[in-house]
C-alpha cells in the first residue's frame, strides 16, 4: 500500500500529539516528557503513513506491529492511538491513575494497539523478535517496528536479540534508535558510550541507516530502504532531538522523566500552538 | 509530621561512611538522579561509576570490585537488582560471600505512577532466598542511614531497601540499630504487629487504635528481615499468641513468611499476613496505592479484630 505523502498533514499531526503528550503529563504530574516529544514523528510517521493497522480491527493478523520497547515514553504511543481511535480521547485523563488501562509502562492486556508489555529496558526488542520470528515461520509478510532508546540498547539482552534476529534473517523486523544521546543521567557519550554505533550493529549483522529521525522524509525513505533489504534486519539510528517542540525542553537531561509546573505547561501550549 | 525519603538516608549514610573508608565505591546504572547517589558522584566523583542502563554488568563488576578489596555499594531499582540482575546477585555475589552491599531504591508499591512492571513487591522474597545474604528493610530516612552505616561494618552481602517517595519520620524507630535485632517499639500482651519498613509507623497506629477498643498490642519493628531475629518472633508467640505481619511487599516470600516459618517450629500460632495479596500493582499515587492495596492502619485493625475472633 503506497500513501500519497502529505506533509503539512504529519506535521499538524505531530504538533497535535506534542500538545496531547505535554497534557497527559501535567495532568497526571508523573510521566516522561523528553523521549516522547523527541520520538513523535518517528511513530507519526509509522501510524499515519507507514503501517498498515485497522483501529476497528486491533487484532487483524496482517497489521504490522508497533512495538514501544522504550517502555517510558507510553505518552506518545498512547495519544497517537488514542487519535487513531483504538480508544476514547478521553481516557488520555486516565494516564497513570489507579484503575487506568493508561499505564505508567505499555500493559498489553489492558490497551487496545499496545502489541506488548514492557517497561524494563531491553525487554520490548526481543519480544518483537520472537514475534518476528512467529510471522516468518507462518510465511507471512506485515512488520515489525521497534523502538529503542539509546540509552536502553546499553542492556546486554539487546545485543542477544540483535544476534538472534541476524541468526534467523528477520528482515521482517525494521528498528530505530531513538539516538537523542540523552539518557536518565545525562549525555549517553558520556554515561555510557555508544559510538560508533553503526557498525556496532553491522557487525551484528543487521542493515543500519542513519538519518534524523524529527524529518519525516527521512523516516519514511529509510523504512522503505529497509523494506527491500532481504535477509536482515534494519537498524534506523534516528539522530532526534529528545524534548523536541518545546524550546526550554530540547535537549535538556532534566526533562527525562519529570512533569511540567503549571507555568511550564502553560508556556509548552502556547509554543506547540504558536508552532515556534 | 515530617517525612523525608529514605533513599535520601541511603545517600546520607554513603556519604558520612566515604570520609572514614576509602574503598567504599558507588555504581549505579542510569538512575543515580533518581536513587540520590548523584549526590554522592557531585562530592566523590572519582569514586562514582555509572554503568549505563546495565544493571546485570554491574553487579557483577561490584564483586570484581570487592574481589580486588573494595567495597561497593551497588545501586539501582529494587526490581532491577532483583529480577534483571537475580542471577548475578545470587552467582557473582551471594555464593562466594563478596563483600557487595546492593542499594536498592524505589522498592515497593508506593513507588507510584511507573506501575506495576516498577513496583518491586517480590525483592525481599528474592533476596531472603539467597544463602548468605542479608536483608535490611528500613523504616525511615533515620534509619535508612542506619542500615547504610550498619551494612558497611558489616562483611558479606547485604540487600538494602528503600522507597521512592517521603515517608513519615518515626522517632520510635530512631534507638540502636544491629543488624539481626529487632527493635521493640511499644509492649502488649494480646497480639503482636510485627513490621518491616514503612509500615513501622503504619503498626503504631494501628496500636492507638487497637488501644481505644481495649486490646493492648505489641509492636516490634524489623528492619533486618535476613536473619530474623527469631527470638523476639518467638517470645511473641509464647507470650501473646496471636501475631500480624505487615510490609509493603507480597504476603508471599517476605516477612510474613519469614515470621511464619520460626513460629510454626518453635511455637505454633496464628500468623496473619498483611501486604499485597499476590497481585501485581498499578500505576497511582503513592497514598492511593497503599489505601488500594491495603497497606494502611485500618487493615492492620481488621487483622486484629478478625485474629481476636479466633479461638487459641
Ligand atoms: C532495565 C531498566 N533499567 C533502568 C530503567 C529506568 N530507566 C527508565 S528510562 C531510562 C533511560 C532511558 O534512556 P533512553 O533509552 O535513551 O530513552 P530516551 O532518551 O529516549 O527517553 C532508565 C534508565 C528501566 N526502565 N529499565
Ligand atoms: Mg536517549
Amino acid at each position: 500500500m503506497t500513501k500519497e505523502l502529505d506533509l503539512s498533514a504529519l506535521k499538524a499531526k505531530s504538533r497535535k500529539i506534542r500538545k496531547e503528550i505535554v497534557s497527559m503529563v501535567y495532568h497526571a504530574n508523573s510521566g516522561h516528557l523528553g523521549g516522547s516529544l523527541g520520538a513523535t514523528d518517528i511513530v507519526v510517521a509509522l501510524y499515519y503513513h507507514i503501517m498498515n493497522h485497522d483501529a476497528d480491527n486491533p487484532q487483524w493478523a496482517q497489521r504490522d506491529r508497533f512495538i514501544l520497547s522504550k517502555g517510558h515514553c507510553t505518552p506518545v504511543i498512547y495519544a497517537v492511538l488514542a487519535d487513531c481511535s483504538y480508544f476514547p480521547t478521553e481516557d488520555l485523563k486516565t494516564f497513570r491513575r489507579p484503575g487506568s488501562h493508561l499505564q505508567g509502562h505499555p500493559f498489553q492486556p489492558k490497551t487496545p494497539g499496545i502489541e506488548a508489555s514492557t517497561g524494563t529496558l531491553g525487554l520490548g526488542i526481543s519480544t518483537g523478535v520472537g514475534m518476528a520470528l512467529a510471522a516468518k515461520v507462518r510465511k507471512e509478510n506485515h512488520y515489525y517496528y521497534i523502538l529503542c532508546g539509546d540509552g536502553e540498547i546499553q542492556e546486554g539482552q539487546v545485543w542477544e536479540a540483535a544476534m538472534f534476529a541476524n541468526k534467523y534473517k528477520l528482515d521482517n523486523v525494521i528498528a530505530f534508535v531513538d539516538r537523542n544521546y540523552l539518557q536518565t543521567d545525562g549525555n549517553s557519550e558520556v554515561v555510557m558510550p555508544l559510538n560508533p554505533l553503526k557498525p556496532k550493529w553491522e557487525s551484528f549483522g543487521w542493515h543500519v541507516l542513519e538519518i534524523d529521525g524529527n524529518d519525516f522524509t527521512q523516516v519514511i525513505s529509510a523504512v522503505e530502504e529497509a523494506k527491500k533489504m532481504k535477509g536482515k534486519p534494519s537498524m534506523i539510528i534516528a539522530r532526534t532531538v529528545k524534548g523536541k517542540g518545546v524550546s526550554f525542553m530540547e535537549n535538556e537531561a532534566s526533562w527525562h522523566g519529570t512533569p511540567p509546573k503549571k507555568e511550564e505547561y502553560e508556556r509548552a501550549i502556547k509554543e506547540l500552538n504558536d508552532g515556534v | 509530621m515530617e517525612y523525608k525519603q529514605t533513599r535520601m538516608g541511603y545517600v546520607h549514610g554513603l556519604l558520612e561512611l566515604a570520609r572514614s573508608i576509602p574503598e567504599l565505591v558507588v555504581l549505579d546504572a542510569d538512575v543515580a538522579k533518581a536513587t540520590k547517589t548523584a549526590e554522592f558522584e557531585a562530592v566523590y566523583p572519582e569514586r562514582f561509576f555509572n554503568c549505563g542502563v546495565q544493571e546485570q554488568n554491574m553487579l557483577s563488576v561490584a564483586a570484581g570490585l570487592a574481589l580486588e578489596g573494595f567495597l561497593p555499594f551497588a545501586s539501582t531499582f529494587g526490581v532491577f537488582a532483583t529480577c534483571r540482575a537475580g542471577d548475578q546477585m545470587r552467582n557473582s555475589v551471594a555464593y562466594p560471600k563478596l563483600n557487595v552491599k546492593i542499594g536498592a531504591t524505589h522498592c515497593g508499591i508506593s513507588t507510584g505512577g511507573d506501575g506495576a512492571s516498577h513496583q518491586s513487591i517480590e525483592d525481599i522474597a528474592i533476596a531472603r532466598s539467597f544463602p548468605n545474604m542479608t536483608v535490611l528493610v528500613p523504616g525511615d530516612y533515620e534509619e535508612a542511614k542506619q542500615c547504610t552505616i550498619a551494612a558497611a561494618k558489616f562483611k558479606g552481602p547485604v540487600y538494602l531497601r528503600f522507597g521512592r517517595d517521603a515517608y513519615p519520620v518515626v522517632e520510635e524507630l530512631h534507638g540502636k540499630f544491629e543488624i539481626g535485632k529487632a527493635k521493640f517499639l511499644k509492649g502488649g500482651n494480646e497480639l503482636t504487629i510485627i513490621t518491616t519498613g514503612i509500615m513501622a509507623c503504619e503498626g503504631l497506629i494501628a496500636a492507638e487504635t487497637l488501644a481505644k477498643e481495649g486490646c493492648d498490642a505489641r509492636v516490634i519493628h524489623m528492619p533486618t528481615v535476613k536473619p530474623i531475629d527469631r527470638q523476639a518472633i518467638v517470645s511473641a508467640a509464647c507470650e501473646t499468641r496471636r501475631i500480624i505481619t505487615v510490609e509493603e511487599h507480597s504476603i508471599i516470600g517476605g516477612l510474613g513468611e519469614a515470621v511464619a516459618g520460626v513460629t510454626a517450629e518453635v511455637c505454633p500460632c496464628y500468623v496473619l499476613r498483611v501486604g499485597v495479596k499476590d497481585v501485581f500493582g498499578e500505576s497511582g499515587e503513592s497514598n492511593e496505592l497503599l489505601n488500594k492495596y491495603g497497606l494502611r492502619a485500618a487493615n492492620i485493625v481488621n487483622a486484629a479484630r478478625q485474629l481476636l475472633r479466633m479461638s487459641i
